[in-house]
């Protein structure tokens, strides 16, 4: 029971932790890259997968960006004639994308291609759907092209208002940005959409050498290692805590044969372990992904097993103390449960030394995520991550072109992030007992 | 312990840390110390084993070539056998028989003559089963060579008395074929057919019954008859060699010594070549060909390996060879080439790589060659028209989607950058869904083995410059056939070309063959390879050339750059 | 101490056999094995291969040939005895048995090579990390709260926030190609030792630096330190007498778990630099299927591991008399 005083521990720590302006910003940091990852659909971004084939990275340009998001599905008319007046083309462009909504249920932006005076080219760009996907067996371009005959005249397109427009239908193309979206991410793209059209940022931290935006893909690859870490850190405490909590409450042969457990794992080279469970993952995929496990699933859990050990034998060392504390014996001599015991009065005092060892175990499983995808083992492409994005740095720091963009992006995402976790850490450990220190 | 020592003991502890360990430290990296050699390369990773009847691999091959040598010797340029242990022979009109006749002054690295008994024996163990050669078939063209080789222990000798091969005197051997092999000659200088010293085997396997496969190949034990002898190995680091003084052209070897390094990552195999540390390195970093391609020292030649997609055609609804021909021709192979590969691979419509003399290869399709993009774009649409013709014809459309497909790879940078554009390029022309799996070495090749994928990225590297290295390995027998296709016809024709006499009429068989397999596409022909070499431009005696073979013995400083 | 360190090794011989055990089911249990390549090996040429390693013989009598009882050479694969000429084989002679990848090689000879060359690569990482580390530490919380503590302490982040593989590359860039100091990569001499030790053992300083600190902030506030200051003696002789002895615990502790990093940590290294140390040996061995070097390297690591932990465990008794030699965590 928490003592009625000035104030409970926990606000205490809390004020404590206010207090801290490093530890105050590093949270909010965190959060704040938590929340662009999840929104990360929604960023007027590139898209982190489109191949643009140039033969070269390119460095980073600091411009505002421009109408080039590939996610679409463009209607390309060719103007064989320059037209007569921009009125006339307003009016022709509108309707143009009437039919074209007529065609598809979706506004399309018109955008103009070639000299500003007198465009060669209108696209009509439409927020890309498989069902209009010609890929994928979609006859827009037919009907289009039908539709746009009905329209038109010897001389061209009948604009409405007066006057004719030569153009000639050049064709449907369709570029798919993300692959398969969950239901969330396609809500995003959408709003994405609305809010900013076909805008995209200019290629701020450059792009690598098959073209794709290091930005973007530095944003979607914290998606990956941001929910990495998570998740091996939801499995490191459930485990860890767990198996500590049990080993240390019941103590005596049930926590001696425990520990003895723990210091066999300790000793089997945790990369073999990966290695085994990465390939026999992979040999029953198809079983797995029935039961709804997915490779990365598998991943995080593989993960978040490689730090329940340290979890565990700290838990297991607090809750030993824990035990000869005066309420806890007090509780048990009313006649409290095991389970109440360790319910009420042993977890909650747990969660500061958790706390603290999950902000040092973070930053591990990222890097060892980073070192999988170096030995070829990690995330699979096209998904991307940090850890691949650092692998490719690597590569791009040779002696004949350094190509420092590829090097700073992942070097900025993951060195603030891992600097946030350690500053948090240290604020956390602060907060909840500045005598804590000791065990770090 | 009293409180002062144990006070002492505290004050010093840090220092006391840090000595003991520079010490150690320094002391072990004395130990190490190893001038460089007179000729660096880097070889990829460490070599199986030195003995080179029991190895298969290019970088094992390399390493036999240093140390040893067969009857004939490749010339570094044409790769026309010329006189290696053997100073002449000939081949009886009936094209059976060849007689060698060896050098009198053919030694091995400890002073012994090197006689046709040495020949006899080492073939003898080449064929024999308890060797597990994995090239002893190549032997089988020997008369009796095929039946001694799945002899049983008890018919061994009656067998090997009924193999063609014979030495009648020491520095005569006869060969006997059992019909007529064009690229018989060619045999003679590859790895396998190397001789190995006899007594030194028998020595080791007397004196060392468990291990003398590792004994006898020992530094300082090992007896060989090549250009350079082996001084100091270790593992994942080098292989010392120096000039054999016993070797029988030791007048031409120029190089004393010579390092052949084992490198893993392919990053640090450039670093060290631009640091003037290597002398030759023949991989780079797929990223940075663009570059290199325009230095004087990078080499790009033609070399006799393609790169292709197995099929597994036991998995719906890759049974159905329209689905496969859509496939095949959905992809664009010229902006994979030039925009992903970079190194001037050859867009590839066969199985069998360019440049076979004489071979009337045939092609899926005759694409447009030259630079001319307008009608590569064309053809490729044609192509693509069709192939979703097909495919609506095997009856998937929009009532019917097409169900996704899995692209199988070991893990490599260059395997993944082609399996995403094959993606992108399958998805774009025929809207079929795509997914790439990428799985370790070994097991990628269990799965394969156990036709446990759809497609499967594969390549095959050409042992000798001959078709049927390449389609031998699609018979229905075939340990190597790996995607559950047989055709009883194609069996019928390799097998046919294999017992042919007449050179024309053997190369119109196995084309006929391979147009079979191009109809039937259990694989998807994508590119041919291209050797990629870095070599120092004062290098002279290294030529590139189609099967990327060096002799070591050919090399020599020059005094200016080519 | 001597009960200490005879439990220790009673617990050590249970849990090698159990590692022994366990990993030695979980390398057969993963599909593919050590002669697979691309050109597939004829049938009959494969099951002479697997025949002469014995991968043919029931798991059981493997694992027995294995560890001992069983000895490899008697063909009439006798039981406890083996063939006459010693009483056992395998583990229990000392024998790791022959490597199925590096043919040449037992995997004894493999580790007699490697270890050295990783054992210098890990001390000199180890002298970096204590040479960076302890007077970075020692600095920042000296001149705790200063720009100099801030700076200290965001190079340590930094130390530890990049994958050593980038900092690796980064740093052949300025000095190989750069001022041209260093060589790129190789071994041999002494100065293909300083870059890939120095990658090494960055965030080990790192991590040695904040403990320092932690450690001596902690000290510096306790009680007997405040009066020795106050009585007047020189703060450097408090620091050095009475202030470092305590601090170093906590980083003579995280001796036991660095090296265990350093030994995994420095696969990346070695194949970025070309070191033939053991840290590519675990990986390799292991995607190679090459089970007896696979083996090899895990025995090697817990033994490592083990005396390492004991050895630190041993030492924190006589740096604070306070902890005391019991199995506590």
């Amino acid at each position: 029971m928490s003592a009625r005083g000035s104030a409970s521990p926990a606000r205490q720590a809390w004020r404590r932790f206010r207090s801290s302006r490093g530890a105050l910003a590093s949270l909010l940091f965190l959060a704040a890259s938590g929340l662009a990852a999840l929104l990360a659909p929604l960023l007027p971004l590139a898209s982190p997968r489109v191949l643009a084939l140039a033969g070269e990275a390119r460095a980073p340009r600091l411009e505002l960006g421009g109408p080039h998001w590939a996610h679409r599905v463009s209607i390309r008319l060719r103007l064989n004639e320059p037209p007569r007046s921009g009125e006339l083309l307003a009016r022709a462009e509108r309707a143009l994308a009437a039919s074209a909504r007529e065609l598809t249920a979706a506004t399309p932006r018109i955008l103009r291609h070639g000299p500003r005076a007198a465009p060669s080219e209108l696209e009509l760009a439409l927020l890309y759907r498989p069902e209009l996907d010609p890929a994928r067996g979609a006859d827009l371009e037919a009907r289009f092209a039908t539709l746009l005959a009905s329209q038109s005249g010897p001389d061209g397109l009948h604009v409405p208002g007066g006057g004719t427009l030569a153009l000639a239908l050049a064709g449907v193309t369709a570029q798919d940005g993300y692959g398969p979206l969950g239901a969330l991410d396609r809500a995003l793209i959408a709003l994405r959409h609305r809010l900013f059209g076909f805008f995209q940022l200019g290629p701020w931290l450059g792009t690598d050498a098959k073209g794709r935006d290091l930005f973007a893909r530095c944003v979607f690859g914290s998606r990956v290692s941001l929910s990495v870490a998570l998740a091996a850190a939801l499995v490191s405490v459930v485990v860890g805590v767990g198996y500590g909590a049990l080993a240390g409450y019941f103590g005596g042969r049930l926590d001696a044969v425990m520990m003895r457990l723990v210091d066999v794992l300790y000793s089997i080279p945790f990369l073999f372990v990966v290695i085994f469970v990465i390939t026999l993952l992979g040999e029953y995929r198809t079983e797995l992904a029935r039961l709804g496990i997915g490779r990365m699933t598998a991943f995080f859990v593989v993960l978040g097993l490689s730090t329940w050990l340290t979890m565990a034998r700290v838990v297991r060392a607090q809750v030993l103390a824990l035990r000869q504390a005066e309420f806890v014996r007090a509780a048990r001599v009313l006649g409290a449960s095991h389970g109440f015991v360790l319910r009420v009065h042993v977890l909650p005092h747990l969660l500061g030394i958790v706390a603290v060892y999950l902000t040092l175990t973070l930053p591990a499983v990222m890097l060892y995520e980073s070192f999988l995808s170096f030995l070829g083992l990690g995330v699979e492409p096209p998904q991307v991550s940090w850890g691949i994005l650092a692998s490719d740095a690597l590569d791009a720091l040779n002696p004949l072109s350094v190509a420092w963009w590829l090097v700073l992006g992942p070097a900025l995402f993951l060195g603030a992030t891992l600097l946030a976790l350690n500053v948090l850490g240290d604020g956390l450990r602060d907060a909840l007992d500045p005598r804590l220190g000791r065990n770090g | 312990m009293t409180a002062a020592w144990r006070a002492r003991l505290r004050n010093v502890l840090a220092l006391a840390l840090l000595v003991p360990l520079a010490a150690l430290a320094l002391a072990l990296a004395r130990r190490a110390r190893l001038p460089r050699a007179e000729f660096v390369y880097s070889n990829g990773s460490e070599v199986t084993t030195l003995d080179p009847a029991t190895v298969s691999g290019q970088a094992e091959g390399r390493v036999a070539m240093a140390l040893f040598e067969g009857l004939t010797v490749k010339h570094p340029q044409t790769l026309a056998p010329l006189p290696g242990v053997a100073e002449r022979w000939e081949v009886a009109p009936d094209g059976l028989t060849t007689t060698f006749h060896l050098r009198a002054d053919a030694r091995w690295s400890n002073g012994e003559r090197l006689t046709a008994e040495d020949f006899l024996f080492s073939w003898r163990r080449l064929l024999e089963p308890e060797t597990a050669a994995p090239f002893a078939y190549q032997l089988w063209c020997v008369r009796g060579a095929e039946a001694f080789g799945r002899s049983t222990p008890e018919e061994r000798e009656a067998r090997w008395r009924a193999v063609g091969l014979a030495a009648p005197d020491a520095r005569t051997l006869v060969v006997e074929l059992a019909r007529p092999t064009a690229y018989f000659l060619a045999l003679t200088s590859f790895h396998p057919l190397f001789p190995v010293h006899r007594r030194s085997l028998e020595e080791a396997q007397r004196r060392f019954p468990g291990r003398w496969q590792s004994e006898w190949v020992r530094p300082g034990h090992l007896v060989s008859n090549g250009p350079f002898k082996l001084v100091e190995r270790r593992v994942n680091d080098r292989l010392r060699l120096v000039r054999n003084p016993e070797y029988w052209d030791v007048a031409s070897v120029a190089l004393r010594s010579l390092d052949i390094l084992a490198l893993e990552h392919i990053g640090t195999g450039l670093n060290l070549y631009l640091a003037g540390e290597v002398d030759w390195i023949d991989r780079v970093p797929a990223a940075l060909v663009p570059q290199l391609r325009r230095r004087a020292d990078f080499q790009a030649a033609p070399y006799l390996a393609s790169y292709f997609y197995r099929v597994n055609v036991t998995r719906p609804p890759l049974d159905d060879v329209r689905v496969r021909r859509a496939l095949a021709l959905a992809v664009d192979r010229p902006t994979l080439c030039a925009a992903i590969l970079q190194k001037g691979e050859p867009p590839s419509w066969s199985l069998t790589p360019p440049g076979l003399a004489g071979y009337p290869r045939p092609e899926m399709r005759h694409a447009p060659q030259g630079a001319d993009e307008a009608a590569h774009a064309a053809a490729l649409a044609a192509d693509r028209a069709e192939a979703r013709a097909l495919l609506a014809a095997a009856g998937y459309g929009p009532a019917r989607p097409f169900p996704p497909l899995e692209i199988l790879f070991n893990t490599s940078e260059t395997h993944r950058d082609v399996a995403e554009v094959l993606a992108a390029d399958w998805s774009a022309a025929l809207g079929i869904e795509v997914k790439l799996l990428n799985q370790e070495w070994k097991s990628f090749l269990d799965s394969q083995t156990n036709l446990r994928y759809d497609l499967s990225r594969s390549s095959w590297i050409g042992d000798y410059p001959d078709p049927n290295t390449f389609l031998e390995a699609f018979t229905s027998r075939s340990e190597n056939n790996r995607t559950g296709w047989s055709s009883t016809r194609y069996d019928a024709l390799v097998a046919a070309a294999a017992r042919e006499v007449d050179a024309e009429r053997r190369l119109a068989l196995l084309a006929e063959a391979e147009a079979l397999l191009l109809e039937e596409l259990p694989i998807l022909p994508l590119f041919g390879y291209v050797s990629q070499n870095l070599v120092h431009p004062r290098l002279g005696g290294f030529h590139p050339n189609v099967l990327d073979e060096h002799p070591p013995k050919f090399w020599h400083w020059q005094e200016r750059a080519r | 101490m001597t009960l200490f360190l005879l439990r220790r090794a009673g617990w050590f011989l249970v849990t090698l056999w159990l590692v022994v055990s366990v990993s030695f089911v979980l390398m057969r249990a993963v599909r593919g094995g050590p002669f697979s390549s691309e050109r597939a090996l004829h049938p009959a040429v494969e099951q002479s291969l697997r025949a002469r390693y014995h991968l043919d013989w029931p798991l059981w009598k493997q694992y027995l040939q294995y560890v001992g009882p069983l000895d490899w050479s008697a063909e009439g694969h006798a039981l406890v005895g083996g063939d006459g000429t010693r009483p056992f084989g395998g583990l229990l002679a000392l024998d790791l048995g022959p490597s199925f990848k590096y043919r040449d090689f037992t995997v004894g000879e493999i580790l007699a090579q490697s270890l050295p060359v990783s054992a210098a690569l890990g001390a000199l990482a180890l002298v970096w990390a204590l040479a960076l580390g302890l007077p970075c530490g020692i600095l920042a919380a000296v001149r705790r709260g200063t720009r100099l503590d801030l700076a200290l302490r965001l190079g340590a982040t930094l130390g530890i926030a990049l994958p050593n593989f980038v900092v690796a590359g980064l740093l052949v860039l300025v000095f190989v190609f750069g001022l041209g100091w260093l060589p790129p990569a190789g071994w041999g001499d002494l100065q293909h030792f300083l870059l890939p030790s120095f990658v090494l053992g960055l965030p080990f300083a790192a991590y040695v630096a904040r403990l320092t600190r932690a450690g001596l902030l902690e000290v510096l506030n306790q009680d007997y330190v405040r009066t020795a200051r106050a009585k007047g003696l020189p703060p450097r002789l408090v620091l050095v007498r009475h202030a470092l002895r305590a601090a170093l615990l906590p980083v003579v502790t995280y001796l036991g778990p660095a090296t265990a990093g350093i030994l995994t940590g420095s696969l990346v290294v070695e194949k970025i630099f070309a070191i033939p140390g053991v840290g590519t040996h675990f990986v390799n061995s292991a995607l190679n299927r090459d089970y007896p070097l696979a083996m090899g390297v895990t025995l090697v690591y817990t033994v490592l591991v083990y005396a390492l932990n004991t050895l630190v465990d041993a030492a924190a008794t006589l740096l604070d008399p306070r902890i005391r030699l019991e199995e506590a965590g």
